[in-house]
């Protein structure tokens, strides 16, 4: 078998490569993967399998019958009523029509509800307002709705926020003053996020969403840790879900620790055990896409960090699979053969517990 | 994109026991495999069943937790999940506060 097969690249773009070219390609993914998060490859059957699911003549492929997983939702239910620019439909419905029609139409396991923004420093100005639509819309509907936000701490600095940037003082080499200004930010948003937790828990919401952990660095994902201890402590029966921004936390302050830990530079696998620790319940790796490289490295990548992920971990693991991660290309419209394909692989070779 | 997910590896939602299966995951840490396991002996099916439209409408029927196509009057929302916590004996926040209301 020679004959050219269909795949992408890492940005979208439509390419043809010959069987021993995505087996290449595959092997190097692994590879990459293995010597940047310090782990053991998949093997050769897994290596096997994945290029049968990329091989697979139909455009779109599924899993066989009994491998299916969850489906939690991230910001999408109520997509169909908004414009946003990664996905938005801009239907002209309402946000609790959405997500009806999310878990109606489109059989989803779990819905979700969240500011526009995606944030949560500006939920905390409207608070009230999402409490009313989230009760709202939980009594009328059946899956587990969540109320997901993205810690976002970039939002608490200059000019945005009140803290003084640190990507101003570090070219500057104010390290020690960069580093100041990241904790004083850390704070004030943990503050934030176990208050919205709060009054969240306090209304009835069903589970909770730290999406995109760690965008701003180490000590976002720290004030996150440290948050989800808490609100676990305060509300043990709202679920709560740590999905992050990058397969690897940046180091943007580089020295701050969690319970001893240092946090920069953690992989999936690592950060899943403080995840458990601090009590969430599920936790979303995100590994990163490589736009110059092809969808079955990227695939290939991705699987081999997840299923290590996967093994230690005590909790679900759900791979974050949206746009620009685990695979899925860095395109607005995602080619639906490619995340299919990821799906599928994630499933039986990442042994993923939802998605 | 979600639907592709949903299509090509979801469990099918209310649709089937999509939810019920989540519910495990979110309330008990359970992985996957054993929340499975655990809501197909609570409805008294297999673990193929779970996903199987032919047996779980009829069942979510049965059981008032609530089915894709709603019956005009039957259980959805609030009142499936009620039961749904039931059923898992599980807390469902939501399910939980409404219940309090009624008894104050």
């Amino acid at each position: 078998m020679s004959e050219p097969i269909l795949t992408r690249m890492g940005d979208g773009e439509r390419i043809a490569m010959t069987p021993s070219e995505i087996r290449e390609e595959i092997a190097k993914g692994i590879q990459n993967a293995a010597e940047l998060a310090r782990i053991p490859g998949l093997t050769e059957n897994e290596a096997d399998e994945l290029f049968a699911i990329i091989a697979e003549p139909g455009r779109v492929v599924s899993v066989p019958h009994g491998h299916e997983l969850i489906v939690t939702d991230d910001g999408i239910a109520e997509c169909f009523a908004g414009t946003e620019a990664d996905g938005g439909s801009g239907v002209s419905i309402g946000r609790q029509a959405s997500v009806l029609s999310y878990e109606r139409a489109m059989a989803a396991d779990t819905g979700s509800l969240g500011h526009s923004d995606y944030s949560f420093k500006p939920v905390k100005a409207i608070l009230d307002v999402e409490l009313q639509s989230y009760h709202n819309i939980s009594m009328l509907t059946t899956a587990p709705l969540f109320y997901g936000s993205q810690p976002n701490m970039g939002q608490y600095f200059q000019p945005d926020g009140p803290f003084p940037n640190p990507a101003d003082l570090m070219p500057a080499g104010k390290i020690k003053a960069a580093q100041q200004a990241q904790e004083d930010a850390a704070a004030q948003l943990c503050d934030d996020m176990v208050y919205i937790g709060r009054e969240l828990n306090a209304m009835g919401c069903e589970g909770f969403n730290f999406d995109t952990a760690g965008s701003t660095g180490d000590a976002e994902f720290y004030a996150t840790l440290k948050a989800a201890r808490q609100l676990k402590r305060d509300a043990p029966g709202m679920a709560v879900i740590i999905g992050m921004a990058s397969e690897f936390v940046l180091g943007m302050h580089g020295e701050i620790a969690f319970d001893g830990q240092q946090l920069a530079g953690l992989f999936p696998h690592d950060q899943v055990k403080l995840v458990e620790s601090v009590g969430a319940d599920i936790f979303g790796p995100a590994i990163n896409v490589d736009t110059s490289k092809s969808f079955p490295w990227n695939l290939a990548k991705s699987l081999t960090m997840v299923k290590e992920t996967v093994k230690r971990a005590e909790i679900p693991v759900h791979p974050n699979v949206g746009m620009g991660v685990c695979g899925i290309p860095m395109l607005l419209e995602v080619p639906i053969d490619c995340v299919s394909r990821a799906s599928k692989a994630l499933a039986l070779i990442g042994r993923a517990d939802g998605l | 994109m979600p639907v592709t997910h949903i299509v090509a590896a979801g469990m099918g939602g209310i649709r089937t026991a999509g939810d019920l299966v989540a519910w495990m995951q979110m309330t008990r840490r359970m992985k996957l495999a054993e929340a499975k396991a655990y809501v197909a002996a609570k409805l008294g099916v297999t673990v193929m069943d779970l996903v199987d439209e032919d047996v779980m409408y009829p069942l979510r029927k049965e059981l008032g937790i609530g089915t894709v196509t709603p019956e005009a009057g039957g259980p959805e929302g609030i009142l499936a999940k009620r039961r749904v916590a039931d059923l898992l004996e599980i807390e469902i926040n939501s399910v939980k506060r409404f219940r309090s209301r009624f008894e104050n």
